[in-house]
């Protein structure tokens, strides 16, 4: 604990923590709207296209300025978005192919620029590779200004047309209808998608900032159903992600901040999948089970009653034996669970038989509801 | 003379950029006709892990065991994607999006933990380094021949032989999977073979142009000559073109500018796309507005003469056939109007006589071609 303490009053913890959270929360906002428009590829490309933009910025700033980099990737990344648009709706190139041509031209633009400027011997390039993969260490103070700002701005823009971006995520057609300007709203979330690489810039750097796109919304969505939740939710495991990747890789030497915080946030997703209360694949799992073993009760419930009423008494004993043939399993559970419900009971008739089990008078009326409502339901 | 090719740098580094084009450019064709480009990106970032994986075990960074071990991460990575889609969890753009990171991640930072001295370096992964596979050579019948372009041939032949031998079964199960599945040609096999050649080649790639840069190989060579034919063996060949001038066009301007040489080549895959969009014969963005203006044109030649033949013998033929009434009758702008009739004299349509315009007999065949169109066929 005090180890802890000690190392949240360090200046560069604090700014490192600092940078995680409105990395964290700008992320899990803006990423949440693209995994629901299913735009997630967008954000891997769009992340990547930043990489010309921290280059020119660079290049316009003369020195690691991050105001001119952030403004630079901003830049391009949404001229990749747009290149990507005109070869889709200009010409036959379908969405994968457009966005494979928008990341992989500009990347390799980005490239070229990066080794001119290593080429040309400038000094104070050494900090422009930390750009790849994120370098959290290395934020500054006057970065945090930078970045909490664009934040600042993101959520204000999502507030502001909150009720807009909501209908066109979920429902285009009818935004379209309602008069709504879909065309500038899709360029207006597809610039915030922009943004959000722009803050991950420093932390996680351009190659893996497509994950913390879309990692916190969809383990947020494994939890919640309404937008206002997720994207709460989303800020939630996007802050936790990237606090606690941006501290391990500032405590650990040698490890590069942007693979910690992806592999943090990967975990959270892989736990929501799993566990998630309700839709999480181990909850369906438990529930699938629980169906099959009430139905089984109920099957074996209804078997006792038809047998007693083939044989006109109600006291009918009926051997384990003769309902696992019957049934072509083992019964042995279910009548365990039907005997501690009061349905059935054991009976002693004819020992050397095996078990053999009647209705209760419970049981009987259970049975018979229901047979009524297999009935009803086929009526 | 065969030595001297061999020990030539500048022909080195061309022959090894057009094998990787050549070899991502035959597999590139059929993820771009499948729609499924963005494979490229997930596998070629996934067999980051592969790389550092196998390398770690068996210190070798090329080679048959690399090769495999990048088969089985790129068919890892597709099992992954689909494993998460077909939960039902997860989106299939977000699943793709979801995966890669998670292995590029961890193989960034195995190579943060344990690599630290070797030229396997972070910096390596995403830009290669093509300009210095000319240093690491093996002997071969009697030749220095660098072991990044043994590599590179014998995968572009893997590739090559792959194509043409099952050319008719991936033509079918591309075009028509629903029918290559009935005729029994296993079209899901063929895929996965697909994908796992691709990983092989984006292995066998890797050092030359790294991860990333290896995407724009695979998808803009395709995609340009997507926009340029409909034929699937001119699409292949126009690709391997552009692969084959990029290489040799990149390196001139790389090594004049100073700059990345994979880089520069994978730029000018972009250029080519850029120059097959707009000036492409059929399908070019040029060829677009050239049709659609020749129609607009053909169209209002056709409402003039119709106009005309309407009012031919109609008491209001002075005032309906005359100049001014194509302004206020067809609403067209007196320049426009002014235009379409100097089009239909000078196409002998139409002819003038003070205010009144007669239409000639090519003119007068025309609107009964438009008007009456059965009487063609019994004339």
């Amino acid at each position: 604990m005090d180890g802890l303490l000690t190392l949240l009053g360090d200046h560069t913890v604090q700014n490192v923590v600092l940078g995680a959270i409105f990395l964290g929360v700008t992320s899990g906002v803006l990423g949440s709207f693209a995994v629901l428009r299913q735009q997630s590829l967008l954000g891997d490309t769009l992340a990547h296209a930043a990489l010309p933009g921290v280059c020119l910025g660079f290049l316009v700033a003369g020195g690691r300025e991050l105001g001119f980099i952030l403004a630079g990737a901003l830049v391009t990344a949404v001229l990749a978005a747009l290149l990507m648009l005109v070869l889709t709706r200009r010409s036959r190139l379908k969405t994968d192919a457009g966005l494979g041509t928008a990341l992989g031209f500009s990347f390799a633009v980005g490239v070229v620029l990066l080794t001119y400027i290593q080429n040309t011997g400038d000094a104070a390039q050494g900090g422009l590779d930390s750009f790849l993969f994120g370098q959290a260490a290395a934020t500054l103070r006057s970065d945090l200004w930078i970045m909490g700002g664009i934040m600042v701005a993101a959520l204000a823009l999502v507030a502001a047309f909150w009720k807009e971006f909501k209908l066109v995520t979920f429902d285009p057609l009818y935004a379209g209808a309602t008069g709504l300007p879909v065309t500038l709203l899709d360029v207006v979330l597809t610039t915030m998608i922009a943004l959000a690489v722009v803050v991950g810039l420093q932390m996680v750097g351009v190659v893996l900032m497509a994950s913390m796109v879309i990692a916190p919304a969809v383990a947020a969505r494994q939890w919640v159903s309404k937008l206002e939740h997720m994207v709460v939710a989303a800020a939630g495991v996007g802050v936790v992600a990237g606090t606690s990747g941006a501290l391990i890789s500032a405590l650990v030497a040698n490890l590069a901040t942007g693979p910690v915080i992806v592999l943090t946030a990967s975990a959270l997703v892989l736990v929501s999948i799993l566990a998630a209360p309700g839709r999480g694949l181990l909850w369906e799992q438990l529930a699938r089970w629980r169906a099959r073993r009430t139905l089984r009760g109920r099957q074996v419930l209804t078997t006792l009653y038809e047998l007693s009423a083939e044989h006109r008494d109600p006291h009918y004993p009926a051997e384990r034996g003769t309902l696992n043939t019957f049934h072509g399993l083992d019964t042995r559970a279910a009548l365990a669970r039907l005997e501690r419900r009061g349905l059935v009971q054991r009976v002693r008739h004819m020992p050397d038989e095996g078990p053999h089990w009647e209705l209760t008078a419970a049981g009987r009326e259970e049975a018979r509801r229901t047979l009524a409502q297999l009935g009803a339901a086929e009526a | 003379m065969l030595a001297a090719f061999f020990s030539s740098i500048a022909a080195m580094i061309i022959l090894t950029g057009a094998l990787v084009g050549v070899a991502a450019a035959l597999v590139g064709t059929f993820l771009v006709l499948r729609r499924s480009a963005m494979l490229s990106d997930a596998i070629s970032h996934s067999i980051v892990f592969g790389i550092v994986v196998v390398w770690l075990a068996t210190r070798q960074q090329s080679g048959p065991v690399q090769l495999v071990g990048a088969a089985l991460t790129g068919l890892l990575t597709v099992f992954l994607t689909e494993l998460l889609v077909n939960s039902r969890k997860v989106k299939n753009d977000a699943a793709i999006g979801l995966v890669f990171p998670v292995l590029f991640a961890a193989g960034v930072l195995l190579l943060n933990l344990y690599a630290r001295d070797v030229h396997v370096d972070t910096h390596t992964v995403l830009l290669g380094e093509i300009g210095f596979v000319w240093l690491d050579t093996m002997a071969l019948g009697g030749l220095e021949v660098p072991v990044a372009v043994v590599w590179m041939s014998v995968v572009t032949l893997v590739n090559a032989v792959f194509v043409g031998v099952f050319y008719k079964e991936l033509k079918l199960s591309t075009f028509d999977p629903e029918l290559a599945q009935a005729l029994g040609f296993a079209p899901t096999l063929l895929f996965y073979a697909l994908l796992a050649l691709t990983s092989v080649t984006a292995v066998a790639a890797f050092d030359a142009v790294g991860a990333v840069l290896f995407i724009a190989f695979v998808v803009i060579p395709p995609s340009a000559a997507y926009l340029l034919t409909d034929r699937l063996a001119a699409m292949l060949a126009l690709s391997v073109l552009v692969a084959l001038v990029s290489s040799v066009v990149g390196y001139v301007l790389a090594v004049r500018a100073d700059v990345s040489i994979g880089g520069m080549m994978a730029v000018v895959t972009g250029l080519c796309l850029g120059l097959a969009f707009l000036f492409g014969p059929r399908y070019g963005l040029l060829a677009q507005s050239l049709r659609a203006w020749r129609q607009r044109h053909g169209d209002e030649l056709r409402a003039l003469v119709v106009h005309l033949h309407d009012h031919e013998h109609s008491p209001a033929r002075d005032e309906e056939n005359i100049v001014s009434a194509l302004e206020q009758h067809l609403r067209w702008s007196p320049r426009r109007a002014a235009a379409v009739l100097r089009r239909g004299l000078a196409e002998g349509l139409v002819l003038r006589e003070g205010r009144t315009l007669h239409l000639t007999t090519k003119g007068r065949d025309l609107a009964h071609e438009l008007t009456e169109p059965w009487r063609r066929a019994t004339a």
